[in-house]
């Protein structure tokens, strides 16, 4: 049996065919579902694709919030099921309050695509299950507004419930405290900048983000 | 009645703006020496129906906060007028 993810798409979502091909290529289902879907039955686990969700309009994320879809995907993170932001879809994500904080522009107002290391700062997320305390992760970055914003009673929060998933080795756009990735208060609900899966293939230059991908099936599969 | 709301949107104070900063340090390059900082936001001018200015500016402040200003980081200045 097989764990069955549902990337959404918003009008402007541009990577769900690179997650839907990264989840398959590990063994689980990708399904697409589109913005105006209002029902997630049969899905085991969400990824929230990114791109430019309503052409980032006014900011990005902010109309996304807005969709059909949303009341679905948040009964679906209330019941414990697996939800993981990337790029565009964590700025929803936190949006929509599912997640603290806010994405800013990056300092140096630079759009970045490159790759980024990562690390590691907790396994206590549906993301980073599999992999290691403190383990090294190269995973490209592509994104205008990536720099994690929050007060500072939120980080503390963050910091002191473990849900501070990832963090740059190197920062590259600002984020407080190296943030590169957020969880939920219970961990299954994650969102992150960098995007795993363009790191699932050696022959793309990094595999490193399957074992985040792999976590998230896992986490999936003990949902169906 | 029509009204017109201005609704000011611009970092709370604390939040980094690095486009008000980059704004801030090219000014002095163009011999605008007494420029000490810069701030960027955005102005949404709407143009809504309402019975009274009172409602008026309830709704203004409403859809501001739940749209318009993302209040983790933003505040909203509104100013309200008969169209």
């Amino acid at each position: 049996m097989s764990a069955t993810i549902g990337v959404i798409v918003y009008p402007g979502t541009n990577c769900e065919h690179d997650a839907a091909l990264a989840l398959e290529s590990l063994g689980a289902k990708a399904e697409l579902v589109f913005h105006d879907q209002t029902s997630l039955s049969g899905l085991d686990g969400l990824v929230i694709a990114g791109g430019f969700a309503h052409g980032d309009y006014l900011r990005p994320g902010a109309i996304a919030r807005f969709s059909p879809v949303m009341g679905a995907i948040e009964s679906f993170a209330r019941s414990g099921g697996p939800v993981v932001g990337i790029c565009n879809g964590f700025q929803v994500l936190c949006e929509s309050g599912l997640l603290p904080g806010a994405l800013q522009k990056n300092k140096g107002l630079r759009f970045l695509c490159q790759d980024a290391v990562l690390r590691v700062a907790s396994t206590s997320s549906v993301l980073t299950s599999q992999a290691t305390l403190g383990q090294e992760l190269s995973v490209p970055i592509n994104h205008f507004s990536g720099s994690y914003t929050c007060d500072m009673d939120t980080l503390r929060s963050l910091r002191e419930q473990d849900r501070i998933v990832l963090r740059y080795v190197d920062n590259p756009n600002g984020s407080i405290d190296d943030i590169a990735g957020i969880a939920n208060e219970a961990g299954n609900v994650v969102g992150l900048m960098p995007h795993p899966e363009r790191a699932a293939f050696e022959i793309l230059g990094s595999a490193d983000g399957v074992v985040l991908l792999r976590s998230l099936i896992a986490s999936a599969m003990a949902t169906a | 009645m029509k009204y017109l709301a201005h609704v000011d949107v611009k970092l709370r104070p604390g939040i980094a703006d690095p486009e008000g900063a980059t704004i801030a340090k090219a000014l002095p390059a163009l011999g605008f020496d007494s420029v000490h900082a810069v701030h960027v936001g955005k102005r949404f001018t709407v143009e809504l129906d309402a019975n009274n200015l009172h409602e008026a500016q309830a709704l203004a402040a409403s859809l501001a906060d739940r749209l318009l200003a993302n209040t983790v980081i933003e505040e909203s200045i509104i100013h309200v007028t008969e169209a």
